[in-house]
């Protein structure tokens, strides 16, 4: 019955192990950093994909070649995850002019939560 | 609860509907009764779980529902054509629009394309069932289930009447009080969750229940557009799930996703129902090219032109359904550059429609064209929805849909795309496809009536209506006594009653067929021109589908093996077959779950939740079973096989 | 079809039922990208409409959802470990590892709980502004699906307990591991975009 040799799941610690830096790595990154709001932003984001890719890869065995089922999660996944980026990013682009309409002159960063109060009632 | 508070009252023609209602369900009660068939109905069909039955079940129900959504249309037109006449007031009229676009697209068009699916699919590919025979069931179920409660709406609780597109904020709780919206987005909801589950179930079976050899390259054509479709499912319907299920806590819960206060976002809902309808529409119209693609190639007697261009094609096709969906809303205000964007990307789905539309034309090029009543409904397609495809491009400039948008154009162009593409697809696939469901063909006669009735009056109802929006007609109106519209509005209603004529015939046609109509001794019933496995079983099909499926590494494998003198009972190689087992567990779980949402609809939360516990022990039940189905044992198989094939 | 049963590689994928089952939730778990990729383009259309309410850099706490996001990613590890064990056709192994995995599970949502309840104290609901019923059906989504998923688990536990490890149960047990894994992948992604993001902005 027993058809995995191996004893010690080393995949799985180093996911494991990747997947703790990447997090403090990213709340560092917007907690303490002093670096430029845009670049934490795409920073995190693009540590948020790297640890679901360790997620993915290392402990959900979307390559298997055991399953028999090909490329197909593989498939699924890359397909699922462009379309969450359209959907995300369209519906910004899409609806960006009810920002300009809420926040008045700028699309800025710190500022808009007080902006809003004068035109709550839109 | 207040019996009479729940009923709507106050027209006669909702009165009359009451009582027809009544009629037939007691009627329908009496017979079941009096011919002993409530075993009968139980153990064949609300248990079953035979692809074949279901999808026979998916169809009847589609019929049921084009019959009520044509009432809605007919009702819709009298009124335009008689303005003064007072035969509906403005709230039945916003009531009946409605109700009319959402059960044709959701409750008519969709389900009648997958019973289609359900039926074919496995047998063009060689397969036993679906890959999930339960969840197959289960998916019918929620379908009829959701499809029962959105119909129920106009005598209990009052119609939603916001549009098929329920545009917040008026179909918020603020503007819509009351249960009709909520009609709405629990009978979508359900039965979206059926269509999801059959989405996963078909792509599961074409991907790992092919026969042996047959390649992704090698499959029919209609399982390929299936395929493609089911993969639209997947990605499309999750976001309608979403935007419901956001409206919906809106509307009961007080949140404020899309209200007018607490700076909500009523334009979000528009931005989410079309990322999920603009790949809808792609749902409905790629099964359609499946079917005319067979049609045309099995009485055009030739293999397909251009295969892979048309599988190609397809796959750009659904790609692209997701990329657009702004198209539908340019008026809103996003912007030049979001509209500029959102317009060529529209524009380029043109392309591959194109390409499919030559190919068709190049596979009829120099073939013996066989005049059946199928074929003549795939050849009136291609000029019909061509003519709705170039006033689609012309709606895709977003500077020239300023003028056009919300008039009667838009409704002459997406009913030539729906009624020429889908409508006329489920016609030609069920006359089709019909031998093999039943065992024996429509009659051709009848059929060229109905056939040219439906297309004579599809043309003359909504031609002028192209006319009617230049002249400046918006739609969804309810008054139309301008004088320069009323002739056009005239010849379109009489054109909507042809269509009714048509449809009247068919459904006669069902009959008739059914009592006068040759029994099919042969499983190949368009003489000898089938071109794909589903012809080579007997007919009618055997409840294991295939006593031996064969090996398959071409397209069109049927056309050499009735060349080589073979077919799908390989006597030697009969191997016992692996069933599943009937079971009436989805039917009851979906009553449950149908119970949830009603009380849901009508906010009373203690009914949602008993409902919703009913559904999750029938989970609990479900994780439990290890029933893994029974099998089919040689001697019988030989014994069936040999009796079909007059052995 | 299904009576071709293969002697090697994993329990899980030897019969054609158990591959195709596994290939159908991948495609399910697809259609659940989708579906929260929906929740956050809404959240993310809506950020920043807090209306009267607090605004999200004024209420979230780096601690506690430094801790929920721990938790999570620990308990996706030790799923990972049972699947491990499963596959080493160890019981013991597999039901300790799930039984770790489910405790952290409950912490998370726990701790969830509290910070929804923390939250509407201070005046953030549902109700109070489109960006907050953005955030709360976003979290909570995900909240309920942990929910599920704890309640499957034990289902399966209690099964796995009375048959062992067969093709049929370790099927089961490979497809809630997926299952538990991608609603951490989806933790990432709130962690990120909502909480981070809103301590940022």
């Amino acid at each position: 019955m027993a058809n995995s040799k191996k004893r010690i799941p080393t995949n799985h610690i180093v996911g494991f192990l990747l997947s703790l830096v990447m997090t403090i790595v990213a709340a560092w990154a917007a907690l303490q950093s002093d670096l430029p709001v845009m670049w934490i932003i795409i920073g995190i984001m693009a540590l948020a994909v790297l640890q679901a890719g360790v997620q993915l890869f290392m402990f959900m065995h979307v390559t298997e070649s055991a399953s028999g089922n090909g490329h197909v999660p593989w498939n699924m996944m890359f397909h699922g995850f462009a379309l969450a980026a359209i959907v995300v990013a369209g519906s910004l682009f899409t609806m960006s002019f009810g920002f300009s309409h809420d926040h008045g002159d700028n699309g800025g960063n710190e500022q808009h939560h007080e902006q809003h109060q004068e035109e709550s009632g839109y | 609860m207040n019996i009479k508070a729940l009923l709507v009252d106050g027209d006669p023609l909702i009165y009359g509907a009451m009582v027809s209602i009544g009629l037939v369900t007691v009627a329908i009660l009496f017979l079941l009764t009096y011919f002993k068939k409530w075993g009968w109905l139980w153990r064949e069909w609300l248990t079953t779980v035979d692809h074949k039955k279901i999808g026979i079940m998916y169809i009847l129900s589609a019929l049921v529902m084009l019959f009520r959504g044509g009432m809605d249309a007919m009702m819709m037109r009298v009124q335009l054509a008689f303005p003064d006449l007072g035969f509906l007031d403005s709230q039945h009229y916003n009531e009946i629009f409605t109700t009319h676009g959402t059960i044709m697209i959701i409750f008519m068009a969709m389900p009648f394309l997958i019973g289609l699916m359900n039926i074919i699919v496995p047998l063009q590919i060689g397969a036993r069932d679906f890959a999930f025979p339960y969840l197959n069931a289960l998916s019918f179920w929620a379908f009829f289930m959701g499809a029962m409660l959105f119909n129920i709406s106009f005598v209990i609780g009052g119609s939603p009447d916001a549009g098929w597109t329920s545009y917040t904020p008026l179909s918020g709780a603020a503007m819509s009080p009351g249960p009709g919206q909520n009609f709405y987005l629990m009978g979508l909801q359900l039965s979206g969750i059926g269509t999801l589950a059959t989405g996963i179930n078909l792509m599961v079976t074409i991907l790992k229940m092919r026969a042996p050899g047959m390649k992704l390259f090698h499959m029919p054509i209609f399982t390929w557009s299936t395929l493609v479709t089911s993969f639209i499912i997947v990605f499309a319907f999750p976001i309608l799930t979403i935007a419901l299920a956001l409206l919906t806590i809106d509307r009961i819960f007080g949140s404020q996703f899309f209200t007018l206060t607490g700076e909500g976002l009523p334009m979000m809902w528009a931005n989410l129902f079309w990322m999920w309808g603009h790949p809808e529409v792609y749902i409905v119209i790629l099964p359609a090219f499946g079917i005319f693609s067979e049609v045309i190639a099995t009485f055009a007697k030739k293999r397909l032109f251009g295969y892979s261009a048309m599988v190609w094609s397809m796959i750009i096709i659904a790609l692209l359904s997701f990329l657009v969906w702004v198209h539908h809303f340019f008026t809103m205000g996003a912007g030049a550059f979001v509209n500029s964007v959102f317009s060529v990307s529209t524009m380029l789905i043109a392309v591959p429609t194109g390409v499919k539309i030559f190919n068709w034309l190049a596979t009829l090029y120099k073939s013996k064209i066989e005049f059946s009543v199928a074929m003549l409904w795939a050849l009136a397609f291609i000029p019909s929805f061509i003519l709705g495809g170039v006033t689609g491009v012309m709606l895709g400039m977003a500077a020239a849909d300023f003028q056009f948008h919300n008039s009667y154009f838009l409704i002459a162009h997406f009913h030539y795309v729906l009624i020429a593409g889908t409508v006329f697809a489920c016609f030609a696939g069920l006359v089709y496809w019909y031998p093999k469901m039943f065992g024996h063909k429509m009659n051709e006669r009848i059929g060229k009536w109905a056939f040219w009735f439906f297309v004579i009056g599809f043309h003359v109802c909504f031609f002028p209506q192209y006319f009617l929006g230049l002249d400046g007609m918006p739609r969804r109106l309810f008054i139309t006594n301008v004088v320069e519209w009323l002739p056009l509005n005239v010849i379109s209603t009489v054109g909507a009653f042809g269509m009714g004529i048509g449809f009247a015939i068919f459904v006669y046609n069902v009959y008739y067929s059914y009592r006068h109509s040759e029994r099919e001794t042969t499983g190949d019933s368009w003489n000898g021109n089938g071109r794909t496995l589903e012809w080579a079983t007997t007919t009618p099909v055997p409840y294991y589908n295939f006593a031996t499926v064969p090996h398959v590494d071409e397209i069109d494998p049927y056309v050499r093996m009735k060349k080589e003198g073979k077919t799908t009972f390989d006597e030697p190689n009969v191997k016992p077959i692996h069933m599943p087992s009937y079971t009436g567990r989805p039917f009851i779980m979906m009553a449950f779950l149908g119970l949830a949402s009603f009380g849901l609809v009508f906010e009373w939360i203690w009914l949602a939740i008993v409902g919703l516990i009913g559904g999750i022990i029938f989970m609990i039940l479900r994780t439990y079973d290890y029933d893994e189905g029974y099998y089919v044992s040689v001697e019988e198989i030989k014994r069936t096989e040999r009796k079909a094939r007059g052995l | 079809m299904s009576e071709e049963v293969k002697t090697t590689g994993p329990l899980e994928y030897r019969t054609n039922e158990g591959q195709m089952t596994i290939l159908g939730f991948w495609i399910f778990l697809g259609a659940e990208v989708v579906l929260f990729s929906t929740l956050f383009a809404t959240y993310a259309v809506l950020f920043g409409r807090t209306a009267d309410a607090p605004t999200p850099a004024e209420l979230f706490e780096p601690g506690t959802v430094l801790i929920m996001t721990f938790l999570l990613l620990t308990s996706s590890f030790t799923c990972g470990l049972a699947v491990h064990e499963m596959r080493r056709g160890s019981v013991k192994g597999l039901t300790r590892w799930m039984l770790v995995t489910l405790v952290l599970g409950l912490g998370f949502l726990g701790f969830e709980i509290y910070e929804f309840i923390h939250y509407a104290h201070e005046g953030a609901t549902i109700q109070s502004s489109a960006y907050w019923s953005g955030f709360f059906i976003l979290a909570g989504t995900h909240g309920l699906h942990v929910t599920l998923g704890i309640g499957w688990a034990f289902a399966l536990l209690h099964q796995i307990s009375k048959r062992g490890i067969t093709n049929v149960t370790s099927r089961k047990f490979f497809i809630i591991s997926l299952y538990w894994h991608f609603l951490d992948v989806i933790w990432i992604f709130i962690f990120t975009s909502v909480y981070l993001i809103g301590m940022v902005l």
